[in-house]
């Protein structure tokens, strides 16, 4: 701001001192003569143009020395005004050509007069004035130079209209080709690392400008953070690993596998996010994690239930979290989930895949730890009065899918889930209108409106069982249903059973 | 005695190239390319027939030339290039009627390779992550080019009933892309903003043109018999696709997305049919087993590979992140050297 506003002070004197041609005098006498006489000097100069006397001084040839004269008399006030000063003393010399036709030069004065009144009686008025007014015998003796230097600098009026642009528009033109070079500077390849440390180096790009704003910005950070009892050093490395996921996201600089899971996005925002959630909010409690293998294909049966299915998530966050291997559990959802829009994109990313043959078979061919929640729909959307209760095991499909990779399956029991949104009620036609499995009144849900959706903050215990071998039954035992049948029983006992014996021993629903 | 090959659809890319570069092949003698229009690139050592394969003339060029072997690369993927839907699909279905009649009246056919794609696998939230050659759609594809090829199949495989002796290989290609080739695929990426269903992100396999080539001539001088599926490694999403040429995306609601096809196809820039839409939705993935393993084959360019060669002929729209870092340090260095200069001067 303050450039802006010398820069502009120092462009109205220069320019009236070119047209006065008295370049040394000129700021204090003509501000003054612009504030005391302006309008009488602007009536004279009115008349002195309609008496030609204007027209015939400028009508005397202007020669090099003249432009010179006008040059130095711009290079003296230039001296002061720096570099866009510099600039406009230079168009005299180039423009020499123009000043040798008066006419025209003169015509675009008086138009340029007229559509900018306050700038050319600003300019001429000193002109006339000095003229018109006593002036000192000193300045008198001066005479010739300032009729030279108002040929030069009329022709300054003249180009008035362009003239106060053009030195902005060059210093414009300065700082894009300064900019380009900067660009053109290489990019620090050191950008590519999300080594989290090595960002701050990052950013601090071609430019020290960015550098210096930068660490403004990190040490203001840094003092939030201390604000809020955080760590600077971690606060800054959370702004480091956020600005390099950041990158990678925009840059598609990330790979998907053939069921959609996308590690990248996982491990920086789903399981970040949900962090807080199963800690603080659930405060889940996970018991027999070493029944859960480090390596190989294994299948995890949960119980499914609490209105909107949170559960799956909160157990897959218990296997990635607590697990020494933090493995990914792979979970199974209904083709309802994949065909809702950002649920199914947020499924897929998260590594859930469709509940069916061809994909389990094809998970625990590449050795990874399925998840399952064969209570389905029927699980969530149970009335309240029937919790804890387990609903049918779908067809079995995850015990024959089990059995055919000989992979163990690991009973999986989840108390908590069920108080987190009661259901006390089905409204069936909503539910048939949007094509839903159910629609649930809960205490809270359509009642509070959004807020409703905001689960009750229950104590979550997670329990993995022991795991039930089907290597043993080798691989034709997936065509045998009986088998098939008597398994799933089995599995569907051992949940409804830890459920049971994990009811007798919590506290209380909430603590 | 090598052999005598007739492509079909030799005036569009991949069967333009594919019959240059089987005229090169020292195993194969002579190469007979057929199409309605002549082919605008260099056909090389292959001889150009203009002929309908819509019209029961095929069967006399079949006959005369002692053609062996057939390649059907003339299904048309696009409308717009056929001429609108009533054409390509008159090319697509009448076209592969004509000529499997003409190849059945012609003792001398030995072996059928027909260009195929995935799309006869539809695109459904009840898809499986990855098809098999013995999976089928869980929803036939209701148009367009998905149908075409479900039907060009139908009737390949009624052949096959007919002619037992006869070798016939399908190849479905995933997405073919590249440099080169124009496809509705092509012509999506290229859009100045990319519209994506909103709430999805499908993911996508794609083929190069160069592999595709490579594999139909494969499939002509090799003796695999059957379906095989042909993708590059891994699989992209659509958003990543879109970030990897650098356009912006525009999340359109699936409710409406066929109106913005109507208005893609009206203003000629990209021509999408509902199938296609879903496509965009819910994606589709192969198992290329086969492929690696009984066709013995291995594409050069995975997905990504492929994928990015392509976008390297896409000009983007946003700058990448080094450009955009390179012109915000320029921009602040600049915006200090201004605030430089007013300090400097007082």
């Amino acid at each position: 701001m303050a450039t802006k506003k010398s820069a502009a002070k120092q462009g109205l004197p220069q320019k009236s001192s070119a047209t006065s041609g008295a370049a040394k005098q000129s700021a204090a006498r003509k501000t003054a003569a612009t504030k005391s006489t302006g309008r009488v000097s602007a009536v004279a100069a009115g008349a002195a143009r309609a008496s030609g006397e204007r027209a015939r001084r400028r009508s005397t040839p202007l020669l090099s020395a003249a432009a010179t004269s006008a040059e130095t008399a711009l290079t003296e006030s230039a001296a002061t005004a720096s570099a866009p000063a510099k600039v406009t003393s230079k168009r005299p010399a180039t423009k020499r050509p123009a000043t040798k036709r008066p006419a025209t030069k003169s015509s675009t004065t008086k138009s340029a007069g007229s559509v900018t009144p306050a700038a050319t009686t600003a300019t001429t008025a000193p002109t006339t004035s000095g003229i018109a007014e006593p002036a000192p015998a000193a300045r008198r003796a001066h005479r010739p130079r300032p009729h030279a230097a108002a040929k030069a600098s009329s022709k300054a009026t003249k180009q008035a209209g362009i003239r106060p642009q053009s030195p902005r528009a060059k210093r414009a033109a300065d700082e894009a080709a300064r900019r380009h070079l900067r660009v053109a500077t290489p990019p620090e390849p050191s950008l590519r690392a999300p080594d989290p440390t090595a960002t701050q180096t990052d950013m601090s790009l071609p430019v020290p400008g960015v550098e210096e704003l930068l660490t403004a910005s990190i040490a203001a950070m840094r003092m939030a953070a201390q604000g809020a009892g955080i760590s600077p050093d971690e606060i800054e490395r959370r702004i480091a690993a956020t600005l390099a996921f950041l990158r990678r996201r925009i840059e598609g600089d990330f790979s998907v596998d053939e069921f959609g899971y996308d590690e990248h996005f996982a491990e920086n925002v789903i399981f970040p996010m949900l962090r807080p959630i199963y800690k603080n909010w659930f405060r889940v409690e996970v018991r027999g994690l070493e029944n859960i293998p480090d390596e190989g294909g294994a299948l995890i049966v949960s119980n499914h239930s609490g209105t909107v299915a949170i559960d799956s998530l909160m157990v897959a966050q218990a296997v990635h979290d607590e697990h020494p291997k933090h493995r990914v559990m792979r979970a199974l959802g209904a083709d309802l989930v994949f065909q809702t829009p950002v649920l199914g994109a947020f499924a897929r990313r998260g590594g859930s895949t469709l509940a069916t043959g061809d994909d389990v078979d094809r998970l625990f061919a590449k050795g990874e730890l399925v998840g399952v929640f064969p209570e389905g729909f029927k699980g969530v959307g149970k009335p309240f009065k029937e919790r804890y209760k387990l609903q049918r095991f779908g067809r079995g499909g995850f015990v024959s899918a089990a059995l055919k990779a000989g992979v163990p399956i690991i009973p999986t029991s989840v108390v908590g889930a069920e108080e987190i949104a009661p259901i006390i009620g089905n409204m069936k036609t909503v539910a048939r209108l949007f094509g839903l499995p159910y629609a649930p009144i809960t205490p809270t849900f359509p009642l509070l409106g959004p807020l409703g959706l905001i689960p009750l903050p229950s104590k979550w215990i997670i329990e993995f069982g022991a795991p039930v071998e089907t290597a043993s039954h080798g691989v034709a035992a997936a065509d045998d249903p009986m088998l098939v049948f008597d398994l799933t029983d089995q599995v569907r006992e051992t949940i409804q059973q830890t459920l049971y014996s994990l009811l007798m021993q919590r506290r209380s629903v909430f603590f | 005695m090598g052999q005598v090959v007739l492509v079909t659809g030799v005036s569009r890319y991949i069967g333009g190239v594919l019959a240059r570069r089987l005229a090169a092949d020292p195993s194969v003698e002579k190469v007979i390319g057929v199409d309605v229009i002549p082919p605008p690139r260099d056909l090389g050592g292959a001889e150009f027939i203009r002929a309908d394969i819509r019209n029961p003339m095929i069967g006399k060029v079949i006959a005369q030339g002692d053609v062996d072997t057939v390649v059907h690369a003339n299904v048309i993927a696009t409308p717009t290039f056929a001429g609108g839907r009533t054409p390509q699909k008159e090319i697509n279905v009448i076209g592969t009627m004509q000529l499997l009649a003409a190849c059945q009246k012609a003792g001398t056919v030995k072996r059928l390779v027909v260009k195929s794609t995935a799309a006869v696998y539809g695109s459904t939230p009840r898809d499986p992550a990855m098809f098999t050659e013995e999976m089928s759609a869980k929803r036939l594809p209701s148009s367009g080019f998905g149908k075409d090829s479900i039907e060009v199949e139908g009737y390949v495989r009624g052949f096959a009933r007919r002619r037992p002796d006869t070798e016939i290989l399908t190849l479905r290609f995933a997405n073919i892309i590249g440099p080169r080739i124009r496809t509705s695929i092509t012509d999506y990426f290229n859009l100045p903003v990319i519209p994506v269903p909103f709430g999805y992100d499908a993911r996508l396999q794609f083929f190069h043109e160069d592999d595709a080539i490579a594999a139909l001539a494969r499939g002509v001088t090799g003796s695999t018999t059957g379906v095989v599926n042909l993708a590059g490694e891994g699989v992209l999403t659509v958003l990543q696709a879109a970030s990897i040429v650098r356009r912006p995306v525009v999340m359109v609601p699936m409710a409406a997305a066929g109106t913005i096809g109507g208005l893609g196809k009206r203003f000629g820039l990209v021509d999408f049919s509902p199938d296609q839409m879903s496509f965009l939705a819910f994606g589709r993935g192969m198992d290329t087993t086969v492929m690696h393993d009984s066709f013995g084959f291995t594409p050069k360019f995975s997905t990504r590979a492929a994928f990015e060669d392509y976008a390297r002929t896409v000009s983007p729209v946003y700058p990448s992140m080094d450009g955009v870092a390179g012109a915000v340090g320029g921009l602040v260095g600049a915006a200090q050297q201004v605030l430089g200069r007013g300090r400097g001067k007082h």
